[in-house]
């Protein structure tokens, strides 16, 4: 069975949605972390899914999903690395908990 | 042109990127730092003599990075960039400890991250430069292992970035959906075609989402004043001026290649946003107490400025923006140095501490008002050069309300300019003497000031080199 592009591509955009909610609404640093890892998702599902409608080379797209997933892996390292320097000095991972610097 | 040729063209950053391994290496084994330091430099140094300005655009990597004048000129300007943080880094205290050589080894790493993104004709490699800077940044921000404010900077510049990088991509696996192909001129083919013209509109805002954080365009500028104050001040000098720079670079190839059939729409929405932003920053920028707080509103400002350039989009106005970005160089580096400096010598970044300073220390004084009289855009100086010119773009393409604003605009960033000048000369002196800045410094500090005084006084000179 042949999932129609359209179906994808509303999933990927459900998805990325799901992503900049969880992003805006999250006190969570590691869950805003996860919802940004979702709309990295998105943007890869779209990828795919054009990569296997297009005439042109299919092969660029899904070579950019896999940069991105590799990507994706590094900002999770840094990412995770500055979370746990930020936990040693503060003792939280709440982002309303981490105000020092303001307006 | 195929891997194996294009390394031919390709030294200078191959230099780069062994030298910041080899920095990294020997970090490992010597003991003084110093020398580290030094090593870094002088790989900057050789990799700037292997730049040579290619005869005709060359398409390296099968035109994943395109070397033009564009770039090349920007190859430059992130080499010239790093080369000044490092002497500027070289006396800042907070630093000092076993991981002063990898500081230095990650600065390799940005100068050669910055020159992929001044090429990257592929969205591919626009992605993955664009994001190697980022989380470069990300890391020198958080550099202070025991300062709180370090790390809350950088955790802010992370979240801030991610999401703003996350949405960009989005934009791109639509534009790769359009075009099958990730190369910017394909993309802009495709995308001049009717049925994709309503996506081409809708792209071009992801990428606005994307570049304008890292320009600190005005709705996305949040993250930069806290930034800015939390990260060590080299590190803030360096970012509010290069990856800065980088992001209008690639901005304006995005626009020039692939979405230059719909400029009609987004010239509309650019002008908004480059009011938006010189207006807000210029606002905040009147209350602040913190010198780098200040520093960093007066650079979302100057980033407005350097937007209408983008707005108008004509030749001259693609040259204002050039030229603006030389004179912004110089100008904030040299700003933010006396700022490192007197931060370091009397532990404060308070204005308070800069109160009667002509008295402590008349030179470094002296200094700090060329530079702020160069952001405020007063001739001879730099600063006034590349103010001339985006006016003159902004005029030249009608865009009245434009140039008002920003004209207005001029005047409040010069009134609050002109309060630390005043606060300098005309209040009396809180402390005793200072003593002199340390070599590396007041050699950058001269050379910036050199920068500042001759693009000001014999810009032909500079003009050329960016005309070609």
């Amino acid at each position: 069975m042949i999932i129609p592009l359209q179906h994808i591509l509303i999933f990927s955009l459900l998805l990325f949605a799901t992503g900049l909610y969880g992003v805006l609404v999250r006190r969570n640093i590691i869950g805003i972390l996860i919802s940004i890892e979702l709309m990295l998702n998105a943007a890869n599902l779209n990828l795919i899914a054009f990569s296997k409608s297009t005439s042109l080379a299919p092969e660029t797209g899904q070579i950019f999903a896999i940069f991105v997933i590799a990507i994706a892996a590094t900002a999770a390292a840094v990412g995770l690395a500055i979370v746990l320097a930020l936990y040693r000095v503060r003792k939280t991972v709440y982002t309303d908990e981490v105000n020092l610097l303001k307006w | 042109m195929g891997i194996i040729e294009s390394l031919r063209y390709f030294v200078p950053e191959l230099i780069l990127l062994g030298g910041a391994f080899l920095v990294f290496g020997t970090d490992l084994f010597v003991r003084n730092k110093k020398t580290v330091g030094e090593l870094s430099l002088l790989i900057l140094i050789v990799a700037a003599c292997f730049c040579q300005m290619p005869a005709q655009p060359l398409k390296l990597f099968y035109d994943m990075f395109h070397l033009d004048a564009f770039a090349h000129f920007f190859r430059y300007f992130a080499l010239i960039a790093v080369t000044l943080t490092l002497l500027i880094s070289y006396s800042y205290k907070p630093l000092k400890g076993p991981y002063e050589g990898e500081f230095y080894g990650l600065f390799l790493f940005m100068a050669f991250a910055l020159i992929l993104v001044a090429g990257a004709n592929n969205l591919l490699m626009i992605f993955l430069s664009v994001e190697f800077v980022s989380m470069i940044s990300y890391l020198l921000v958080g550099f202070l292992k025991k300062d709180a404010r370090s790390k809350e900077a950088a955790i802010k510049y992370l979240l801030f970035g991610s999401v703003a990088s996350a949405i960009m991509l989005y934009g791109m696996s639509l534009l790769y959906g359009a075009s099958g192909s990730l190369a910017l001129p394909a993309v802009g083919n495709a995308l001049f075609f009717a049925p994709f013209k309503s996506l081409a509109h809708i792209a071009v805002l992801f990428f606005f989402v994307g570049l304008g954080f890292k320009i600190s365009m005005a709705p996305f500028h949040m993250w930069a004043p806290d930034v800015y104050e939390g990260a060590p001040t080299p590190v803030t000098a360096f970012l509010t001026v290069a990856p800065k720079a980088l992001g209008f670079a690639v901005f304006m190839r995005v626009l020039s290649v692939v979405f230059m059939p719909s400029r009609a729409h987004w010239s509309v929405l650019l002008t908004a946003l480059s009011i938006l932003t010189m207006t807000l920053g210029n606002i905040t920028a009147l209350s602040q107490n913190n010198i780098k707080r200040f520093l960093a509103y007066s650079s979302i400002a100057q980033a407005g400025y350097i937007l209408m350039g983008m707005a108008v989009f004509s030749n001259l106005g693609r040259q204002g923006v050039l030229v603006y970005l030389l004179a912004y160089l110089f100008t904030n580096l040299g700003a933010f140095a006396v700022v490192t400096l007197i931060g370091e010598q009397t532990g404060s970044d308070d204005l308070a501490a800069y109160a009667g300073l002509s008295e402590r220390s008349p030179v470094t004084a002296a200094f700090l008002t060329v530079f702020l009289l160069s952001l405020a855009g007063i001739p001879p100086l730099a600063g006034f050069i590349g103010k001339y010119y985006v006016f003159a773009a902004a005029i030249q393409g009608k865009f009245i309300t434009l140039t008002v604003v920003a004209a207005v605009n001029s005047v409040v960033a010069a009134y609050y300019y002109f309060r630390i000048v005043r606060l300098m000369y005309l209040t009396s002196a809180s402390g005793p003497a200072l003593p002199p800045a340390p070599r590396p410094l007041a050699i950058a500090l001269g050379l910036m000031f050199a920068g500042v005084l001759l693009l000001g006084l014999f810009p032909g000179l500079f003009l050329s080199l960016i005309w070609r």
